[in-house]
């Protein structure tokens, strides 16, 4: 097998080639190559990633949630991977509406994702289908709301003796 | 000298045997020998544990939501918390996130000031970890010897940053102050006093029959499973896969020293051990070189816009007062952008996810801690071994409440 190098093009161009239009973007930040994805396929992209010779992305280095309330109200998952023997990083994004905030499990790929999957379900409520144990980790079990999401402040909303609009995001 | 030369077989491969009875026992969240809190649910068959569950989150701070409403210089004191046995690590590795995301260049003797820091407090993580092992192996000998070096290296801190334990040490930019010569000297007497302090650990330890008898084929785990489960750090190393991120991605010029990676084979109580106590030594030697070549030089960058100006500049200058409000105010341009940067923390690969929009405040902040995602190969790692095992082996996995939890 020739010696190919693990760049932007080369990841983009191998996953465009089987996965077509589910790749949504692929560019570059601060050194870590991103790749924004369909969720439906994430399983079956990553399942890819893992196993391709060429790209063998078999490390998951994180997985955690994010939450966009503007434009759209998204919430997204990002995943990190690390091809060990390369040292190439790489950078998977996904985003969904926080209506329908379901995806696929990588439980059944990497045994890491059992902890992070439960960690990202505990503060976002994204629902991973197939995981085996899917209920909060940190949190206490009778909690009900997701306390990572943005329209949760972290201070009381009521309070009138503070008033931080001069700074930041208020 | 390798695990396979001992060639030692034990007999905890043995499957459990149901008897149709079994015993639920509670290990933790307050036990002796858990170290912090985190509780063990164990199904116990005799003395043998058949099936297992770990409950975590019992100092769950909430540092990610906390970190959304502070300034970046605040945010610091939240990763002191986080692995509270090498916090200075956890403080650079902030750092140097925030530092990568504003784009700052650090001079070669902020480098090597951090370097030596953070090699300091990689030696009192392992060498807490590995002295606590023995007792609960039962041997507190060792234990009470080497705990006084970490005594040294905590005044060592205190002379740096005026604390000990959460050190809340440098800043986004640099060091607060330079190493005066009594810490150099200090920092160098230390490097003779460990020396022989961990011969001595050593010689307690290595090759002691009963401490090999109780370690070496408990609570293994093969190369294969541990990266799967996400291992990082000496507990990967110590299954034989040699991934260092000081190596791999050398930041705060890691790269300028010398130094080995070492590795494990059989990823047991016993090699993770051994492993520990190896890089403590590389730790000296790391330390070492960086004292003899310390570079001459400012001890932070040239960025005002983020380091704060001495206080007798604020007091007296008009443009160091302008900026000592800007940035305690959190009036300062932070780019937008996106940063994954990781150091090597006292169990593995601390990482820290930040997203910027530009505001004072991160937008998200996640932290990557190694311990919280290697916990959960516990319940694999303790299936069919002997409930004292069980207690072994937490312990030289070296889980950090703090760090679990966050």
């Amino acid at each position: 097998m020739e010696e190919v190098e693990l760049n932007k093009e080369f990841i983009t161009s191998q996953l465009t080639s089987s996965f077509g239009h589910y790749i949504i973007n692929s560019e570059e930040t601060y050194g870590m190559i991103t790749i924004t994805v369909d969720r439906s396929k994430i399983l079956e992209i990553m399942n890819y990633l893992y196993l391709d010779p060429k790209l063998s992305f078999t490390f998951l280095t994180d997985l955690t949630g994010v939450h966009f309330p503007e434009p759209k109200d998204e919430l997204g998952v990002v995943y990190h991977l690390h091809n060990l023997p390369a040292n190439i990083r790489l950078r998977i994004k996904t985003f969904f509406p926080k209506s329908d905030s379901v995806i696929d499990s990588l439980t059944s790929l990497f045994s890491s994702a059992n902890f992070m999957e439960r960690e990202t379900y505990d503060f976002f409520g994204i629902i991973f289908k197939g995981h085996p144990n899917l209920k909060r980790i940190l949190n206490v079990d009778d909690l009900d709301y997701f306390p990572l999401r943005k329209e949760y402040a972290l201070e009381d909303s009521t309070r009138t003796d503070k008033d931080d609009t001069m700074f930041g995001r208020g | 000298m390798t695990i396979s030369e001992i060639n030692y077989k034990k007999e905890t491969t043995l499957e459990p045997i149901n008897l149709g009875q079994l015993t639920t026992l509670n290990l933790g969240p307050t036990h002796p020998a858990t170290h912090g809190v985190f509780q063990n649910i164990l199904q116990m068959d005799g003395e043998r544990v058949v099936s297992s569950e770990s409950t975590i989150g019992y100092i769950h701070r909430a540092f990610e939501k906390l970190a959304e409403r502070r300034p970046f210089y605040q945010i610091t004191p939240i990763t002191d918390r986080l692995n509270y046995c090498s916090s200075p690590i956890n403080n650079m590795g902030w750092h140097m996130t925030a530092e990568k995301l504003i784009g700052i260049e650090t001079p070669k003797r902020v480098d090597y000031m951090r370097v030596i820091i953070m090699e300091l407090s990689r030696i009192a993580d392992h060498l807490i970890c590995n002295s606590i092992l023995g007792v609960d192996a039962g041997a507190f000998t060792g234990f009470l010897y080497i705990f006084q070096q970490r005594e040294a290296i905590y005044d060592i801190f205190e002379e740096i940053c005026g604390a000990r334990l959460t050190t809340n040490i440098g800043r986004i930019g640099g060091m607060e102050r330079d190493f005066t010569p009594s810490i150099i000297a200090k920092i160098y007497r230390f490097l003779d006093d460990y020396t022989l302090a961990l011969k001595e650990f050593e010689s307690l330890f290595n090759r002691n029959r009963i401490f090999m008898d109780r370690t070496i084929g408990v609570g293994g785990i093969s190369a294969e499973r541990a990266l799967n489960y996400g291992f990082t750090g000496p507990n990967l190393r110590a299954a034989g896969v040699d991934y260092d991120v000081r190596v791999t991605t050398p930041y705060s010029s890691y790269n300028d020293f010398d130094f080995d990676i070492p590795i494990g084979k059989n990823g047991d109580t016993y090699d993770r051990f051994m492993v520990r106590n190896e890089e403590m030594w590389e730790s000296l030697k790391i330390i070492r070189q960086a004292l003899d070549k310390l570079p001459a030089g400012k001890h932070h960058a040239d960025v005002p816009d983020f380091y704060l100006p001495p206080k007798e500049q604020v007091y007296n200058h008009m443009e160091a007062l302008i900026y000592h409000f800007k940035i305690v105010m959190g009036e300062i341009e932070i780019p937008k952008g996106e940063v994954y940067n990781c150091v090597e923390g006292g169990n593995g690969e601390l990482g820290y996810y930040l997203i910027s929009d530009g505001g004072r405040m991160p937008f998200r902040l996640h932290f990557r801690r190694p311990g919280f995602i290697y916990y959960q190969a516990f319940e694999e790692m303790i299936k069919g071994s002997l409930l004292s095992d069980v207690v072994v082996t937490m312990s030289s996995l070296n889980l950090i409440a703090g760090e679990i939890d966050a």
